[in-house]
């Protein structure tokens, strides 16, 4: 019983909201505000046809891949700046402009250099790389100097020290770098998609708009969502079992993860 | 050590775009980039472009601070909302702003008030999400003294959970800043017909791959998001001072 | 007029596993402008003892009364000092926007004049515009006081509050503690762990058993009202009134509940 009301208390409100949201929807009958109900049928119609194979695979082939790239250059690039203060002092400013460069900005660079067919995938690896990078190299930074006497004194080989040490305490913020890049790979799938792709979600919801068809946008945005939930959800699962360790996350660690 | 870093950058951009490791028409050379970046912060078009691109950023934000503290406190300190509305909320959060764009476009237009909203959207889940988990954070003892002096329920609010809270609201503040700029862009870039850097780079891209233009306007928006991250750290440092990781306590 | 009677006072606290008695009948009055130490063994529930107190819990059993008022809620002429100043001062406040902190009542200038009162009586008249956390640890303690005094409270609870400071600033924030005292007149219930600071600071002193805790028994300290760190703790008195808190505390029966 106790259950059951908890489980009504949190989806109650949920519920209402895509009820009024039929019954508004249904009243007004406007263009492009679709009700739920059609939507879900334009979801089944779409979801089920060839795009699943021609246009969603592949725009989360693009997504996951990049975001590995992406992930796999961070983490590695990370640690080392973040145990060498030459590099870091050197590197630091350019890395700081890079990242701050809107990375929608980057799809009409990589459109131009690699063609607008091929664009995609270094738009996602070149704008998701920043947070990984920059949270890895402030974990790698922060190793508390007991742990590095602590190496110093057992003569740790320079494998053992970057693997063993400097990567497990820097894991909590690399984490944390690894879900905002989640989500800015997500974006930017979408938005060069969007821009000039020949598959893909972003190029099916361009196709919606160019079709005028309000249920399919709305499912492809729908769909969209529920791929930045499930991932999201998949990493902070992986996260927690990574981290078992770990006392608990830092304020900071959990404030730096909303962005998106 | 920095100048030497930005200095190699340059000089591997260079070499790379002139011995053609690159395809030099379309990578161009620092030298060519450059002086079209102070040439184009001249143009009064270019600069229209910029203001709108800023000032729709700025916009976004102002409404997103707007909503999401006040639905930030309210989620964090009362506890029966935020069970109730959180599953929306996780519902909401995930859809990427930028795959509203095509209809936003159709619905609203392609006028400012489209990239507005849509970066509202974007810049508000930082903020929301920042506010709610400070107000989880807050010392139970600050709390409590400010009790044990009197203090009632709206006076703690105001008083302590307020001022505590503060220093991570204006992080969030800080990551939706880039966050409401990539939308504003994006949608500038989708739809073209509002004036912004985003069209600008986008016509320079199809309008004859006019390349010098396109890099420098990424680079003057690189700089803008730069500009604005080192404005509000300093900002964060001198408000929040006390906030700050102190050495000795690492 | 008794300042406060503790009346039968318990609490238990319910947990998901099982309930825990922290303190149980507990019996007890202070008379206006007495300092009186409670010492009691680790964890016997002298901090649930100051929190029904301060109306901050609202005890299972018995009763608090204030001045003859019983006491529902946060009294408004109480004021607390806390063990751990690091947390109970506000960081985001200077020390002078500290001390102010409780004087909300008082007009601007009743509230500034007030708070350069308490921080000159604590010696601290050079640092108000500092934020805590530039200064050490004693001195926020002292802070801390200055705050819990500028608010001129009928009853100071002060828990622990010398207990996270070195032995050296220990012993100046007992001498400060006392010296305010005897100018502002003020009634002071404090809780310790330590016998030799209960003895040195208290005219009388509660010695509590094991939780759950009660009164067991309810000591005269004939020091008189200067103390003085070196004679009075060498004295024949304080010597033979620990040696009688350290007794009463090893054989302090814990009750079977």
């Amino acid at each position: 019983m106790n259950r059951l009301l908890r489980f009504a208390h949190r989806w109650i409100v949920f519920a209402v909201a895509v009820v009024v949201w039929e019954l508004l929807t249904r009243a007004a009958a406007h263009p492009y505000f679709s009700p739920p109900s059609t939507i879900a049928e334009a979801a089944v119609r779409l979801w089920s046809s060839d795009s699943l194979t021609e246009d969603i695979v592949p725009g989360i082939g693009r997504l996951l891949l990049g975001w590995a790239v992406a992930a796999v250059i961070g983490v590695v690039l990370g640690v080392l700046l973040g145990r060498s203060n030459t590099a870091r002092l050197a590197l630091g400013p350019v890395f700081n402009f890079l990242r701050s460069i809107p990375p929608p900005l980057l799809v009409p660079f990589f459109a131009a250099t690699v063609g607008i067919t091929r664009m995609q995938l270094p738009v996602i690896i070149f704008g998701a790389v920043w947070p990984v990078l920059l949270n890895t190299v402030d974990g790698a930074r922060g190793v508390d100097s007991t742990k590095v006497d602590t190496a110093r004194v057992f003569k740790l080989s320079r494998a053992q020290w970057l693997l063993g040490v400097v990567l497990p305490s820097a894991l909590p913020k690399v984490f944390a770098g690894l879900r905002l890049s989640l989500s800015m790979s997500l974006i930017l799938m979408v938005i060069s998609e969007l821009v000039g792709s020949l598959n893909g979600i972003g190029y099916q919801l361009a196709l919606a708009k160019d079709n005028y068809d309000a249920p399919g946008m709305w499912a492809w945005i729908v769909l969209l969502g529920v791929l930045g939930y499930l991932f999201n959800s998949l990493l902070l699962l992986l996260e927690r079992r990574a981290l078992a360790w770990q006392p608990r996350h830092s304020l900071e660690a959990r404030a730096l993860a909303t962005g998106g | 050590m920095s100048l030497i870093g930005l200095a190699c950058f340059f000089a591997v951009w260079e070499v790379a775009s002139r011995t053609d490791l690159v395809p030099g028409y379309y990578l161009r050379p620092p030298s060519a980039v450059l002086p079209r970046v102070v040439t184009l912060l001249g143009e009064t078009g270019f600069q229209r472009a910029l203001v709108a691109t800023v000032l729709a950023t700025l916009i976004a934000l102002g409404i997103a601070i707007a909503v999401a503290v006040p639905a930030g406190l309210v989620l964090g300190s009362v506890p029966p909302v935020r069970h109730a509305v959180m599953t929306l909320v996780e519902f909401l959060r995930p859809i990427p702003s930028v795959a509203l764009i095509p209809l936003a476009v159709v619905t609203i237009g392609t006028g400012p008030d489209t990239k507005i909203v849509l970066a509202v959207f974007g810049a508000l889940w930082p903020i929301l999400f920042n506010t709610m988990y400070a107000l989880d954070e807050i010392d139970p003892l600050h709390t409590e003294t400010a009790r044990a002096f009197g203090t009632g329920g709206f006076g703690v609010l105001r008083r302590v959970a307020l001022p505590s809270a503060a220093p991570f609201v204006f992080t969030g503040v800080r990551l939706s800043f880039a966050i409401a700029l990539a939308v504003v862009v994006s949608t500038e870039l989708f739809s073209g017909g509002t004036v912004g850097i985003g069209q600008f780079v986008l016509e320079a891209s199809a309008g004859g791959l006019n390349m010098d233009d396109v890099l420098a306007g990424t680079v003057i928006a690189g700089l803008v998001g730069l500009g604005a991250n080192f404005g509000l750290e300093w900002l964060h440092r001198r408000l929040f001072a006390w906030s700050l990781p102190r050495g000795g306590e690492r | 007029m008794k300042m406060l009677e503790v009346r039968g006072l318990g609490h238990t606290y319910r947990g998901k596993d099982g309930t825990h008695t922290a303190i149980d009948g507990l019996e007890f009055t202070v008379d206006p402008g007495e300092l009186v130490c409670v010492v009691g063994p680790s964890g016997c529930g002298k901090s649930t003892l100051l929190r029904t107190i301060s109306g901050l819990i609202k005890p299972t059993r018995g009763s608090v009364s204030l001045h003859g008022n019983p006491v529902d809620g946060v009294p408004s002429d109480l004021s607390v000092v806390f063990q751990d100043y690091s947390r109970s001062l506000f960081p985001w406040l200077s020390v002078t926007k500290n001390v102010e902190f409780p004087l909300r009542k008082l007009t601007r200038r009743n509230r500034t004049t007030r708070a350069a009162e308490a921080l000159a009586a604590v010696g601290l008249d050079g640092a108000g515009r500092k934020y805590p956390w530039q200064l050490s640890g004693g001195m926020q303690q002292r802070v801390a006081i200055a705050r819990a005094l500028a608010y001129r409270p009928s009853l100071l609870l002060m828990d622990e509050p010398f207990a996270s400071v070195d032995a050296q600033t220990r012993f100046e924030l007992e001498d400060l503690l006392l010296r305010v005292r005897r100018e502002q007149d003020t009634t002071v219930l404090l809780v310790t762990h330590d016998i030799d600071e209960s003895v040195y600071l208290g005219d009388r002193v509660l010695v509590l058993s094991k939780s759950p805790a009660t009164v067991v028994a309810d000591l005269d300290v004939p020091l008189g009202q200067h103390r003085d760190q070196i004679t009075t703790r060498s004295s024949d008195a304080f010597v033979d009134l620990r040696a009688r808190v350290a007794g009463l505390l090893t054989s302090a029966p814990a009750r079977v509940r």
